[in-house]
């Protein structure tokens, strides 16, 4: 078993976010959260690689290095794309000194040619567009090869052009590192393309648990009110 | 009934408006003030640690040395010439009517390692490098940069906080030796300019007024200032939450903490060494 959630309840000032929330992930299985903005989400992926603290329930992750592709890349700015990548590798206390430049450089070059971006090593983060600077944060985040990927948002803000082609390198990430993988994400097409099993938060509790298909099939009256994109159903936005 | 009334006017008065602002402020500076107490024994504990371990990140440390100086010391330099050529022109005319020729270098001497040397080029540090690292760090904080060094496994504290700390520490009394000459310079040429002193008398005067005792205590006390200002601006930054507004409170904090906090060691240091 690669992730584990049990029993997870979370509040921040008194709201409770995350209410008695559970469910598994295997080694080299994709879980896609789906839910309003504001169900919680993006509090599951910051719990589960210990950004922020449960207030009671337990989050079980097999040994290896847990990544996670931020929703605006959170690139370091002062950074080029080469140290950006070969971050971890150079700061880490127990990797310090561990590579020779020549490796490093190697490893780096790996990265980029896995997310298809050769030869920009020595780019500043800000002269790359959305999708590139996603790319790059991919690639920081793969580069101590990790058990465990956690992707907040990955096709936001994104042309469905680049969003293919990010979702093609979800699923190739997957592959070559069969590593298990939580994504949260809005967006119908990711689902279909890589995740294999689906949850939906509403109101701090899981509302729907399933495959894609079954989710776009079967479903039930939330999964539906989300794949319609219907104002009227269960689930009411914060505010209205 | 009436008295559910009587709460419901009171709370739009402007005393209740008032004092909910007043005890925001007052817990957001005990908050601020734990915070950086909280800061403060982590970064010297990490400081303490990576020397004594040889895992100090030197490379960072030279780094934020060299903008530490290099950023800052025109600025620096202006202030302090400025300040001392004001003080100069004001005081040596004045001096030299009373018959206190002899005595204008000793003043400046006196004034400039003593106080005016540390705590001007502490005010040019604030408003040049305090600012920058606070603005810096709340950047990071707001795009998620602290959470992305987390997830990566660096420690934020020892990655952005250490260096930085270090750097002031080394960097400080070096600013302050260069900027306290800069405006001893300024300072007996204005002398020269407003009142005729000559240089002669003007260097024979200064070399009595310089003691090693108020020089080494200035040194001691730039250290202080910078480590100090470093680690409020680190704070300050690290604190910062919301969006753009949330790094301009940030940076106003830090700028305004530092200013106090380099007073407050100034007197510190005034009370040790000189009562």
């Amino acid at each position: 078993m690669s992730i584990e959630v049990k029993n997870l309840t979370k509040s921040f000032k008194n709201k409770l976010i995350l209410d008695n929330v559970s469910f598994k992930v295997d080694d080299g299985e994709i879980l896609a959260i789906v839910g309003l903005s504001g169900a919680g989400k993006s509090t599951i992926l910051k719990l589960i690689c210990g950004l922020t603290k449960p207030d009671s329930g337990e989050i079980v992750v097999s040994p290896g290095d847990i990544a996670m592709v931020f929703q605006y890349s959170a690139l370091f700015d002062s950074l080029n794309v080469f140290d950006n990548i070969a971050f971890a590798l150079t700061e880490r206390k127990e990797f310090k000194n561990k590579y020779t430049k020549e490796q490093l450089k190697e490893i780096v070059s790996q990265k980029l040619r896995l997310v298809g971006l050769e030869g920009i090593e020595n780019k500043m983060p800000h002269e790359l567009s959305g999708g590139m600077q996603k790319r790059v944060s991919f690639a920081r985040a793969i580069v101590t090869d990790p058990k465990t990927i956690l992707y907040d948002e990955p096709t936001a803000g994104l042309d469905p052009v680049s969003s293919t082609m990010i979702e093609d390198y979800i699923v190739r990430l997957k592959d070559e590192l069969y590593a298990s993988s939580v994504i949260v994400t809005h967006q119908l097409s990711t689902i279909q393309r890589c995740a294999d099993k689906v949850i939906m938060l509403y109101n701090t509790k899981i509302v729907y648990s399933g495959t894609p298909q079954d989710m776009i099939n079967n479903g039930n009256e939330y999964t539906k009110q989300f794949i319609n994109a219907c104002i009227d159903g269960p689930m009411k936005v914060a505010g209205t | 009934m009436n008295y559910n009334r009587a709460i419901e006017i009171f709370k739009q008065s402007a005393t209740y408006n008032l004092s909910l602002l007043l005890l925001k402020q007052a817990q957001d500076f005990f908050e601020t003030l734990g915070e950086m107490g909280l800061r403060t024994v982590q970064v010297f504990k990490l400081i303490f640690f990576d020397i004594t371990k040889k895992e100090m990140n030197w490379k960072l440390v030279i780094e934020q040395c060299s903008r530490f100086a290099v950023d800052s010391l025109p600025i620096t330099l202006s202030i302090v010439g400025m300040c001392s050529i004001i003080i100069s022109m004001q005081v040596a005319p004045e001096m030299v009517k009373q018959g206190g020729e002899k005595f204008v270098g000793m003043l400046m001497g006196v004034v400039m390692t003593r106080e005016l040397g540390a705590i001007m080029s502490g005010f040019a540090i604030i408003s040049m490098i305090g600012s920058a690292y606070a603005s810096e760090i709340a950047t990071m904080r707001v795009t998620e940069q602290i959470d992305a060094l987390k997830v990566l496994k660096v420690n934020p504290i020892d990655y952005l906080f250490v260096p930085r700390v270090v750097a002031g520490f080394i960097m400080m009394p070096i600013i302050v030796i260069i900027a306290s000459t800069f405006g001893l310079i300024c300072g007996g040429i204005a002398a020269y300019l407003s009142a005729h002193i000559s240089r002669l008398n003007y260097i024979s005067s200064l070399w009595q007024g310089l003691y090693i005792k108020d020089i080494s205590v200035a040194l001691g006390k730039s250290a202080c200032f910078g480590a100090a200002i470093a680690l409020i601006s680190c704070t300050c930054g690290y604190l910062a939450y919301g969006g753009a507004k949330g790094v301009g409170l940030s940076t106003t904090k830090a700028v305004v903490w530092s200013f106090v906090a380099i007073c407050i060691i100034d007197y510190i240091f005034a009370t040790i060494f000189f009562f």
